[in-house]
């Protein structure tokens, strides 16, 4: 008797719906046939049987949400052959808990109070909708679509396939091949193309399926996308985004796996944008479409599937370049931008139980790079810790520690501190990736060390 | 007279009988494949437990491919290829259990379970990698045949890619430098008729992706990607040809991937019949056994013996993959500089 487990079907798939079953009990498998379509977050996937034999029992109705990954789903009975050992090590205490995506468990990240993650002008008595960042992304590129026709998406698997990450999901329907396009792979080919669109008149939205295929463009947004406006003496714009999923994926390894963070942010003539919140997600896209530059989008693989109250407006549209305090706080600023904005979300709570009360501030936007806000709030807190994803060396807590300390220097009770990715190619090994991670544990060291408390 | 047969049913192409195909070598190209088989298999059900983690891209359908390639090898001879490398490691002889304990990220894997399923390499088997980035093994397979003529051996370079990386510019940028150098390097296009969810017709200009070097006079030749004898008759040839010192050539072999893209694949860009229709037809495990069979070279008992071995290899490659330690903590700050 062979126990059938619910599959893990993507890297970050912790549970999924068991949608339909293609067999019965009684049923003969063969190997490699469709046995049940499973949904997760991104999709609804068919699973298929690794063994013939006949499915004994069916453990888990169809229909049933949440089936958690390893969780036996059904039993197979192998004709013939001897109960293979392997059976019996599938075991589910046998295997390890599938790897969670990072020190922050992707589970409940509680947000704050819609109230609280408000910008200042927002009308009073305006509803919000939970909505994930990924159906936020999405909304804000229709919303833009519908309003300016000039504005066009193209990128690899963007229409047919409804974006590698699911972004794109249903654009193609509403806009049409014209403008939700299929590229090649071809990633310079295609963000030199859009630059070129762009210096025609246009306004594309370049998705890359990751930026770490960006670095094949990177000659094309610097060269030709941040410095034409220069070097034409304003003569030439390039309303451009650069959009998609940004830093670290689970277990996907050094070269699918890296936070690009401070190397746009460097460069003169590009804007960078990396949201949380989907509110904040919808509200910044709008923006950097409707940008006359071009706008580097850093989008995070692990955040899509998050849920966040998003005002339910006409048009929300929020400022490039502006952070905001996500919650007050007079012991320490812990500053970030992306994923680590959770974190640090974390620690506060933490912290809080032993009397610290952080200041949370959310950069949002890398370039321009608020630090104005961050240095109002050290004058008030008197110690800061940034945190990020990325690269120690030259990042952006370096930036921010250097203005900090130029700027509030007499302020300032302790030497800033950075928490970051470690100064290290990312790993596969699910225990070197933990510790390649940034982590709440270390943010909450890192706060306590600059309020010297042990 | 079975020989004859054999010849009959295989490739347009093939020559007659021919020494260099034994019964041992055909059935040595038998079981190679169903070792890549039943290794892809248990990587896909060790990745559904969650042993196996990120992206793994699995070969199944395209054995032919590396097997008849890696037959027309000398041991001094490079490999390079994509993130779909599973078969191709098993095919330079590299070690099943350090394969897959790379795959669980196991300290006995080939990269100390640092690279995982898309970055593994055996420089005792010349095998480079192991590349995630699509189109990017293209001018470095092209650098290791620039090597072999800068240090003067008559070694060859195969550089494997996909359908979907042929429209990478650096592909071309290579095929420039290798034709115009003379470069030792045989570029293998595994047409497996989609990148991603993106099949040849919409992504490629010109579908026929041997015919690409026509604008650098480099020679290709369309293989039947799921006929492993006929991939390697085209395999000597090519070797033959860059070992000879008469440059690249490119190879597209016509193939089909039974699987998913990677484990999270929805499939909703081809039919399950058209899927259906290959599996059952053009198996190439399947169909080479039967040629095998009918031409008196396996017996159905060989059939049994062969799929008992290698379901013990793959076993005992599991065992160690999901018996061996992780990386020590150190680890994680090792071998970023030399
Ligand atoms: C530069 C780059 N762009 C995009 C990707 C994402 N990606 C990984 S595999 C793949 C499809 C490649 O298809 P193909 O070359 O046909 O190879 P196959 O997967 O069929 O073996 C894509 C788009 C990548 N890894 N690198
Ligand atoms: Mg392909």
């Amino acid at each position: 008797m062979t126990q059938i487990l619910m599959p893990a079907l993507s890297p970050t798939m912790e549970e999924g719906k068991l949608a339909k079953w293609h067999v019965k009990e009684g049923d003969a498998v063969k190997a490699g046939q469709i046995l049940a379509e499973i949904e997760t977050d991104k999709a609804t996937m068919e699973f298929e049987s690794i063994d013939e034999g006949r499915i004994a029992r069916i453990l888990v109705a169809e229909g049933t949400e949440g089936v958690k990954v390893n969780v036996p789903i059904a039993e197979l009975t192998q004709e013939g052959e001897e109960a293979k050992p392997a059976a019996a090590r599938a075991a589910p205490e046998a295997a390890p808990a599938p790897a969670k995506a990072n020190g922050a468990a992707p589970a409940p990240v509680q947000a704050p109070a819609a109230a609280n993650l408000a910008d200042p002008d927002l009308p009073a008595g305006t509803e919000f909708v939970n909505t994930t960042v990924r159906d936020a992304l999405r909304d804000a590129m229709a919303e833009e679509m519908r309003r300016d026709p000039d504005v066009f998406l193209m990128g690899e698997e963007v229409a047919q396939y409804q974006g590698a990450y699911k972004i794109s999901q249903g654009l193609l329907e509403e806009f049409g091949e014209r403008r939700v396009i299929d590229t090649p792979i071809t990633e310079q080919g295609f963000a030199g193309l859009g630059v070129g669109a762009a210096f025609g008149g246009l306004k594309p939205i370049v998705e890359f399926m990751t930026f770490n295929f960006a670095m094949q463009a990177l000659d094309q947004i610097i060269n030709s996308a941040a410095k034409t406006l220069y070097m034409s003496g304003g003569q030439m714009g390039c309303p451009i985004v650069f959009r998609g999923p940004n830093g670290p994926a689970a277990r996907v390894a050094a070269q699918h796996s890296q936070d690009f963070s401070s190397w746009y942010a460097q460069v003169p003539g590009l804007k960078v944008v990396s949201p949380y919140f989907a509110a904040d997600a919808k509200g910044l896209l709008k923006a950097a479409i409707r940008d006359p530059n071009p706008v580097i989008f850093l989008e995070n693989e692990i955040v899509y599937g998050r849920s966040f109250p998003v005002p339910k407006l006409d048009d929300y549209v929020l400022p490039i370049g502006k952070s905001r305090i996500i919650r007050a706080g007079t012991h320490v600023t812990l500053v970030s931008h992306s994923i680590g904005v959770g974190l640090i979300m974390e620690a506060a709570e933490i912290l809080a139980r032993d009397g610290i009360e952080a200041e949370l501030i959310d950069l949002r936007s890398l370039r321009p790079l608020d630090t104005a806000t961050v240095i109002e709030s050290v004058k008030r807190t008197n110690r800061v810790v940034t945190v990020e994803q990325g690269w120690p060396i030259c990042s952006i807590g370096s930036e921010i520690a250097s203005q900090v300390v130029e700027k509030a220097f007499d302020y300032l009770d302790a030497p800033p501190l950075k928490v970051t990715g470690k100064d290290v190619p990312m790993p596969y090994a699910a225990n070197l990736e933990k510790l390649a991670l940034p982590t709440v544990d270390e943010i909450v060291a890192a706060a306590k060390s600059v309020c010297y408390r042990a | 007279m079975a020989r004859e047969a054999l010849a009959a049913a295989s490739d347009r192409q093939a020559p007659g009988a021919d020494a260099s195909r034994s019964p041992e070598l055909l059935k040595k190209f038998y079981r190679d494949m169903l070792l890549i088989r039943r290794f892809e298999e248990k990587a896909g059900q060790l990745y559904g437990m969650g042993l196996i983690g990120g992206f793994c891209h699995l070969y199944i359908g395209q054995e032919a491919v590396v097997v008849g390639m890696q037959a027309a090898l000398r041991p001094d001879d490079q490999v390079i290829t994509t993130y779909r490398d599973h078969g191709h490691m098993l095919a330079c002889g590299m070690d099943p259990g350090g394969v897959m304990a790379e795959l669980t990220g196991r300290y006995t894997g080939y990269s100390h379970g640092k690279g995982g399923s898309m970055h593994m390499f055996s420089r005792e088997k010349n095998f480079y990698g192991g590349h995630g980035i699509v189109g990017a093994n293209v001018p470095i397979g092209t650098g290791l045949a620039f090597a072999n003529v800068y240090r003067k051996t008559d070694a060859v370079c195969l550089t494997y890619f996909g359908d979907g990386a042929a429209n990478q510019g650096q592909v071309y940028e290579s095929y420039n430098m290798a034709e115009l150098w003379k470069l030792p390097v045989i570029y293998i296009v595994e047409n497996n008729q989609y990148a991603m969810g993106t099949s040849v017709k919409r992504s490629s200009a010109e579908t026929e992706f041997h015919k690409r070097g026509v604008g650098f006079n480099i020679p290709g030749a369309a293989v039947d990607g799921m006929d492993v004898e006929a991939v390697y008759k085209a395999g000597r040839d090519a070797v033959a040809w860059a070992r000879a010192g008469k440059g690249p050539f490119i190879l597209e072999m016509k193939t089909y991937r039974f699987r998913g893209h990677s484990m999270s694949d929805p499939a909703k860009y081809r039919t399950r019949e058209e899927v259906q229709e290959i599996r059952e037809k053009r198996d190439p495990i399947d169909t080479f056994g039967q040629r095998l069979i009918q031409n008196g070279i396996m017996r159905d008992e060989d059939v049994k013996t062969i799929d008992k071995d290698v379901r013990a290899i793959v076993n005992r490659a599991s065992e160690f993959a999901t018996d061996s330690p992780e990386p020590a903590p150190e680890e994680l700050c090792t071998d970023i500089l030399k």
